[in-house]
């Protein structure tokens, strides 16, 4: 099954995130994950959903979420050529032995150290979903003690779709 | 004005004139200002009653059928209506009170989350938190409710919303930019299916709900007569063709006529007008129409390829579809007609050697009731029904040849839609004769109804067809667990005339085939109170021809006068 990055643009009304997620859950689709948050018009919000299926599950999922009044542009990117990101913050065991070695890591994955403990820090890193998981495969031996990460972001290159309300 | 007076303002403004509910603590305000409106409330015995009373009134008439209710088990009482509305995509909007805005979520008494109870089965839903918001959401829930494919909106309207002052000014606007519905069909669509339909040789059009709702039964009928195409159609689609017309090959499906099942599979275009595929109509998806290239014309893009490979899709409302269709199938067929006539043949032929039919010797049949109501009303009654055997019964045995004269659960199939349904029916369209055809399970669901009927003298008549058993369950265990009948006897029942005449109604008894019509007749003098008819039928009657579930719909039990 491939996975899917669909970006929805939405009225930013209240609900509307749990009408989104109920219409996927309820039709039986699986979610990856999803990120949220408000664009340049403070009445409509973003969110992206890396969504598992082939392209005929998609396709209905697409026209399924057309039908919720508060969704007014559905754009599934995955065949597009994009900017995708994620943020992560890890916070890895360093004791002052190991220190040296985690901050060459973070140096070669331009990440950057945004919090120092006694025995652990915190990294913070930015990147596509590839670079992500590597830096976290990077930090496995050494410990990690905790570790959220944001859920894909993504944009169409160069004048491609503008997602926003006309 | 307070947000009370700004929504019955608004209700009356939208031009509401039957309004279905009961009243609680959080609706009190609201209810305040119905004592005085030209709003005509009906007040229920259960909210369900509400709904599916509301139901009714719009399967009736087409307009939104509009129901309020109170708070926590109020709103919940509801839901199963929201369902069934969202299912077979009727117009509806459902207010229910709220706690106050400060006591969401703090578990207050009588508090339900409505909203998050119904998003699945709501066509959208809206939380009032400020009443000056008011004009805006009812003028945008009724624009939702009617507009694009129908279904039901929900207002829940908190009690400090019905107190807060504000300034009405007639309805507000609708700003709706996620939603516009496409009405008219992509013009090269329509050509390319005029000039299948010209080139098939075996066409049949497959017509659900979506006629009826559009209203393009007159459109329907030139469609299926100017190019000789037969028509079939589905449990919702009753009444969008007359099925007394040559053309017309009754319901498809698990339980249609064989006739109708038999050119499905051998049909080599297939129109589907304002349908679904629903798996009652389809059977094994695979086994399916298999000779078939499909037109598909509905107006909701999501069901358009949803369960079947569709050649031709056409987005739109299927009146305008239907009407653009006509008009290029005429230019195109000039003088020419190709009467096709092997297939037209072939049709016939299976229409005179499987007619419907079932055996009148012996204990009372229930599709002999069906068929007397049929002839004594001259098929101009409008009909509802329970669900199960009695409504396969009443779609089987009665042809219907107006929209709008068929009100059943299709989708959901609630047992218990119907007496509520047929009051809102009454109440919708006076003139005409209702009944509400039942099983003896269904009707004790929302038998407090009678009340209701009671109170506003509502002469709809019920045609209880008592088996004394789950009857529909019943065959199916009968048919696919050995005849292991459990939890499916209902012999337990009350004396429905007695319960009848307990709610000041009239009540009558039948076990005799010749006693039906005199009984029917009877029923059908009165004008001011509802009448229980209790029919005691054959109890292991059954419903056929019957294809089994996930088989393929030409394998049909039953319904073959040779077997």
């Amino acid at each position: 099954m491939n996975k899917h990055t669909i970006a929805i643009t939405v009225e930013n009304r209240p609900g509307v995130l749990t009408r989104v997620t109920t219409l996927i859950r309820r039709r039986g689709y699986n979610i990856d994950s999803l990120a949220v948050g408000a664009t340049d018009d403070p009445t409509v919000s973003r969110m992206t959903v890396v969504v598992e299926g082939d392209d005929a599950i998609i396709e209905q999922v697409t026209k399924q979420l057309y039908k919720l009044i508060d969704v007014i542009k559905v754009v599934d990117l995955t065949k597009e050529h994009l900017v995708a990101r994620e943020l992560v913050l890890i916070k890895v065991k360093a004791d002052h032995s190991v220190r040296p070695d985690i901050v060459q890591i973070v140096d070669i994955f331009r990440a950057r150290i945004v919090d120092i403990g006694r025995t652990s820090l915190i990294v913070e890193a930015t990147g596509d979903q590839r670079k992500i998981d590597a830096l976290e495969d990077a930090f496995r031996p050494f410990g990690i003690l905790e570790l959220v990460r944001t859920g894909k972001v993504a944009m169409i290159r160069g004048a491609g779709e503008d997602n926003r309300r006309k | 004005m307070t947000g009370a007076q700004a929504l019955v303002r608004s209700l009356e403004d939208e031009g509401v004139d039957i309004l279905f509910g009961l009243p609680g603590g959080v609706v009190l305000p609201v209810f305040d200002q119905l004592y005085d409106s030209s709003i005509r409330t009906v007040l229920v015995r259960h909210e369900q009653g509400a709904i599916h009373a509301a139901e009714g009134y719009a399967r009736a008439t087409g307009k939104v059928g509009t129901c309020i209710v109170t708070s926590g088990p109020g709103a919940t009482n509801i839901v199963t209506g929201m369902a069934d509305a969202y299912m077979d995509s009727t117009p509806l909007v459902v207010i229910t009170g709220q706690v106050a805005t400060n006591m969401i979520g703090t578990d207050a008494f009588q508090e339900a989350d409505i909203t998050g109870i119904t998003l699945p089965v709501a066509k959208h839903s809206f939380l009032l938190k400020d009443a000056r918001n008011l004009p805006e959401v009812v003028a945008e829930a009724f624009h939702i409710a009617r507009t694009g494919r129908a279904g039901p909106v929900l207002i829940d309207m908190p009690v400090d919303v019905s107190r807060q002052e504000m300034n009405y000014e007639g309805l507000g606007q609708v700003r709706l930019p996620g939603y516009k519905p496409t009405l008219k069909g992509h013009k090269r669509q329509i050509e390319a299916a005029a000039r299948a339909i010209l080139a098939a040789k075996r066409p049949l059009v497959y017509a659900g709900g979506g006629v009826i709702s559009a209203g393009a039964s007159k459109e329907l009928a030139q469609l299926a007569r100017e190019n000789l195409i037969p028509v079939t159609h589905s449990l919702m689609g009753k009444g969008c063709f007359p099925e007394t017309d040559k053309l017309s090959l009754g319901m498809l499906g698990m339980h249609g006529t064989r006739y109708a099942n038999y050119s499905v599979c051998e049909t080599d275009l297939l129109l589907a007008v304002g349908a679904r595929f629903s798996d009652r109509v389809t059977g094994k998806l695979s086994e399916f129409a298999p000779h078939a290239a499909v037109v598909h014309i509905d107006i909701d893009p999501a069901e358009i390829g949803k369960n079947v490979r569709v050649d031709i899709p056409i987005v739109g409302d299927c009146r305008l579809v239907l009407k653009e269709l006509n008009e290029i199938l005429a230019s195109l067929r000039g003088n020419k007609s190709s009467p096709r006539r092997d297939w037209t043949a072939q049709v016939e032929e299976w229409k005179r050697k499987f007619p419907m039919g079932y055996e009148l010797e012996g204990k009372l049949k229930p599709q002999y009731v069906v068929e007397r109501i049929y002839y004594l009303t001259k098929g101009k009654a409008t009909i509802c029904t329970e669900v199960g055997q009695n409504q396969m019964w009443a779609a089987q045995y009665y042809l219907y040849k107006e929209p709008r004269s068929f009100i059943s659960s299709g989708g959901l199939g609630t047992m218990g839609y119907g007496f509520p349904a047929a009051i809102g029916a009454k109440l919708a369209c006076p003139e005409k004769t209702v009944f509400d055809i039942a099983g003896d399970g269904s009707i004790q669901m929302n038998i407090q109804e009678l009340g209701t009927a009671m109170q506003y003298k509502i002469p709809v008549i019920i045609c209880i067809l008592n088996n004394q058993y789950l009857g529909m369950v019943r065959q199916w265990q009968e048919l696919f667990h050995e005849g292991r009948y459990s939890y499916t006897d209902m012999s337990h029942q009350p004396d429905f005339v007695k319960l009848a005449e307990a709610y000041g109604a009239v009540g009558m008894r039948v076990n005799r085939t010749e006693d039906v019509r005199g009984a029917l007749q009877e029923a059908m003098q009165i004008t001011d109170r509802p009448v229980i008819i209790d029919f005691w039928v054959e109890r292991e009657a059954g419903v056929y021809p019957m294809v089994p579930p996930g088989e393929s719909i030409l394998n049909m039990l039953g319904g073959d006068l040779d077997e």
